[in-house]
């Protein structure tokens, strides 16, 4: 019914399966169906691609392969993250996150909260950035972990996490980033970084969903939070999602393929420049959110101001154009977006905030097309809207 | 120029899913939306073990609607429109609860969020006209130019009581592909088009009201603000004065209500009127409860611009009250827009708060609240 050829600017959402993942994926989904735990040689062959996958994800954020656990996706590794390390530890505790994380942050830290944690929420400024002076303000003696995402979803302010680091580390304080929208976007190197734990989720990245991998350094102080078998070095029960490991294997492997060449980011850097100028030239009334931070190259936030950010989406939809008004779990929601407002934004500019994530198969073309609907579409919901 | 779409309202129900796949099998250009009203876990003292499950705009109601766009092959979206809905109609209806008056959020919630946002929401997808499961005829009158509101064939389904504050406007725009069908025809529609929801229940009760207990709702929604009822206790008495017995506030209590009075009396007592500002119910004997006259202010009028003579008329005081015949009379010029409702024969709860529709057959003249 619906014939518009769509064009898909949500990457920050998931990304499609890039082709030659798929070729791992379906080779292993069809032939590669033993237990990775099986002593016989059908498990055998599981495990070695599993643990060859481990050693490319590893490799990608400069992590020893051991330290790397695969989980279910991002949402799981934060939750492990941070329930492990909470009970860990006895009475009192306190663990310092900031007001801009993802719900897979926030809600685990709310659900501690119930439990008895006490929690810090730093707040950012207007660039949408946690200040590292802030964290090391909130420091307790009780504090047990700090919490910080590295590249916000919604926004893609790249926050100080080497310093925050640094100060976590002085402090002796253990070290949780959620990476889940930095990696393949910026180099990352929990090594050179020093974290001590960092989530990470394979479908950013052009892999399929329902995988992800929780990096826990060698000797850092963490509590299982499921409990079954001796999967994953008794780190998280369960049989492995053998297909989806490998799938995220590849695609990492040739993430640190892109950032070797250099080429892939630079390109959609140039695009997400070439879509804000577009925009920010011919449609009065718009502005970057956060513009000032220093951002993941394929993420630009746009308010239109006078618009209704979810009639916006579904117009642009209509139209044949993918965005979103802030991370995909939100929509629907009553409250504009949590990262916007606390940035500063009033509440009807946060409303009228748009997501544009792009990603490897944008083409300038598409760009374009996109500015174009975008000047039309806003032009006509302004020219409707009577509370503009 | 492509043919533009028609925004339909999907509730999830089969009414509004029969219209959307009736319009789309007429070949033409449908976009459903789903409008999010009301968060049903929200109070949770009173949302019940599944969290609003079976009532409107709950999760289920989204996933009935999505499946039924997903079948018909048109593109759907859920809008949120809790805040506006929370403003415009819960509000206001828990104000005129309190203030002893009996609201209709279901007039409110058509007024300003069905017919007043959801139109702004056509717009923004491009939609000229939008189309509802409302039983109600729209017809343009060939002589005066104006949109008729008409009752639905289906004189059991007729909901043309809530829909008297429609503009000509907003009905210039609207379609009621219901209104010439009865409910089974529908049905059976929906079942000839293999429609999921083809046996799904019809939905009765106010939207965010679980099981029509307004009472309890207030208690919690006032509870959630922070602003619980102080001092509530009052008393019943009789109209010569008798005091009776205690009540837990007047908001438990609408004018012709019989049963929870918790009084013993020989003969059976109604609700003649509740005062809030002394918190007093009144109760008396069935013939108390008839009035002859009502003021009607905030009159919409749909049939004619205004009311310059007296005109006759059927005139409905409550959803299944059976319209009975009036005199309706412009109120002077000192008050717009307000009329008085002279009855032939006296009517029983006459009660402020809810609508009063002013029929001539079919014709919907106009309507207005009763004072």
């Amino acid at each position: 019914m619906n014939t518009v050829r769509h064009i898909y600017f949500d990457h920050n959402a998931t990304t499609p399966v890039s082709p030659e993942v798929l070729e791992v994926v379906v080779s292993a989904l069809g032939q590669t169906y033993g237990n990775a735990s099986s002593i016989h040689s059908f498990g055998q062959a599981a495990k070695q691609q599993m643990e060859a996958a481990r050693r490319q994800v590893a490799a990608l954020i400069h992590a020893s392969p051991k330290e790397v656990v695969f989980t279910s996706g991002g949402t799981e590794s934060d939750n492990m993250a941070l329930l492990g390390v909470a009970r860990a530890t006895l009475e009192p505790r306190h663990i310092i996150t900031t007001a801009i994380e993802h719900p897979a942050v926030l809600g685990a830290s709310a659900q501690l909260e119930r439990e008895g944690v006490k929690i810090t929420r730093v707040p950012v400024g207007a660039a949408g950035v946690a200040d590292p002076d802030k964290v090391r303000a909130a420091l307790r003696p009780e504090t047990v972990l700090v919490s910080v995402m590295h590249a916000n979803n919604e926004t893609g302010a790249i926050q100080p996490v080497g310093e925050i680091a640094h100060i976590a580390r002085e402090a002796g304080i253990p070290f949780h980033v959620d990476g889940v929208q930095a990696l393949g976007k910026i180099p990352v190197d929990v090594a050179a970084l020093g974290v001590d734990f960092y989530s990470v989720s394979a479908h950013k990245l052009y892999a399929p969903k329902g995988v992800g991998a929780l990096y826990i350094r060698k000797g850092a102080r963490w509590n299982a939070t499921t409990f079954g078998g001796h999967h994953e070095r008794d780190r998280r029960p369960g049989t492995e999602n053998v297909p989806g490991i490998v799938g995220f294997g590849a695609a990492a492997e040739m993430a640190g393929r892109g950032f070797a060449a250099g080429r892939d980011l630079t390109a959609i850097a140039a695009l997400r420049d070439r879509l804000e100028t577009a925009v920010l030239d011919r449609i009065p009334g718009t502005g970057v959110n956060g513009a000032v931070a220093r951002r993941v190259p394929n993420t630009t936030n746009i308010y239109f101001d006078g618009i209704d950010g979810e009639a916006l989406v579904i117009a642009l939809d209509l139209m044949g154009f993918a965005v979103s008004t802030g991370s995909a779990c939100s929509s629907g929601a009553v409250t504009p977006s949590h990262v916007l407002t606390a940035m500063g934004l009033p509440a009807e500019r946060a409303r009228a905030s748009i997501r544009f994530s792009l990603g490897l198969s944008n083409t300038v073309e598409q760009v374009d097309a996109l500015a174009g609907a975008l000047e039309h579409a806003v032009a006509r919901l302004r020219r409707i809207s009577v509370y503009a | 120029m492509p043919e533009l779409p028609i925004a339909v309202a999907m509730s999830g129900g089969v009414d509004s899913s029969t219209v959307a796949a009736l319009l789309a099998r007429q070949g033409r250009s449908v976009v459903g939306l789903t409008m999010q009203l009301w968060n049903q876990r929200r109070l949770p003292e009173i949302a019940g073990e599944a969290g609003g499950t079976g009532r409107c705009c709950s999760l289920d109601d989204v996933y009935d609607a999505r499946r039924v766009a997903g079948q018909i092959g048109i593109p759907y979206y859920v809008v949120n429109f809790e805040e506006q809905f929370e403003e415009r109609v819960v509000k206001p209806f828990v104000e005129e609860y309190l203030a002893g008056r009996t609201p209709i959020p279901c007039t409110l919630c058509n007024n300003y969020i069905k017919f007043d946002r959801f139109l702004e929401m056509a717009d923004a997808v491009g939609a000229d006209q939008i189309a509802t499961g409302h039983y109600a005829r729209v017809r343009r009158c060939p002589e005066s130019g104006r949109y008729q509101l008409r009752r639905a064939v289906d004189a059991a389904k007729d909901q043309t009581y809530f829909l008297f504050g429609l503009t000509q406007e907003q009905l210039a725009r609207t379609l009621f592909p219901l209104g010439e069908m009865t409910k089974p025809e529908v049905r059976e529609l929906a079942r000839d088009l293999n429609l999921a929801v083809a046996a799904k229940g019809d939905s009765q009760e106010i939207c965010f009201v679980p099981n029509g207990d307004y009472a309890t709702f207030l208690d919690a929604y006032l509870k959630e603000r922070g602003e619980a009822l102080s001092a509530a206790r009052g008393s019943i008495v009789t109209t010569d004065g008798r005091a009776l017995g205690e009540h837990e506030g007047v908001h438990h209590f609408t004018v012709g209500q019989r049963r929870g009075l918790g009084v013993a009396t020989g003969e059976p007592l109604y609700v003649i009127a509740t005062d809030p500002r002394t918190r007093k119910v009144v109760v008396g004997s069935g013939n108390e409860l008839l009035r002859s006259r009502a003021f009607v202010k905030d009159v919409n009028w749909i049939s004619f611009a205004d009311l310059c003579q007296p005109v006759r008329a059927q005139v409905k005081i409550r959803n299944k009250h059976a319209a009975a015949p009036a005199w309706i009379l412009p109120a002077g010029a000192g008050n717009p827009n307000c009329v008085e409702v002279s009855f032939d024969e006296p009517q029983r709860a006459v009660t402020p708060g809810q609508a009063a529709v002013f029929y001539q057959d079919d014709l919907v003249l106009g309507g207005g609240w009763i004072e």
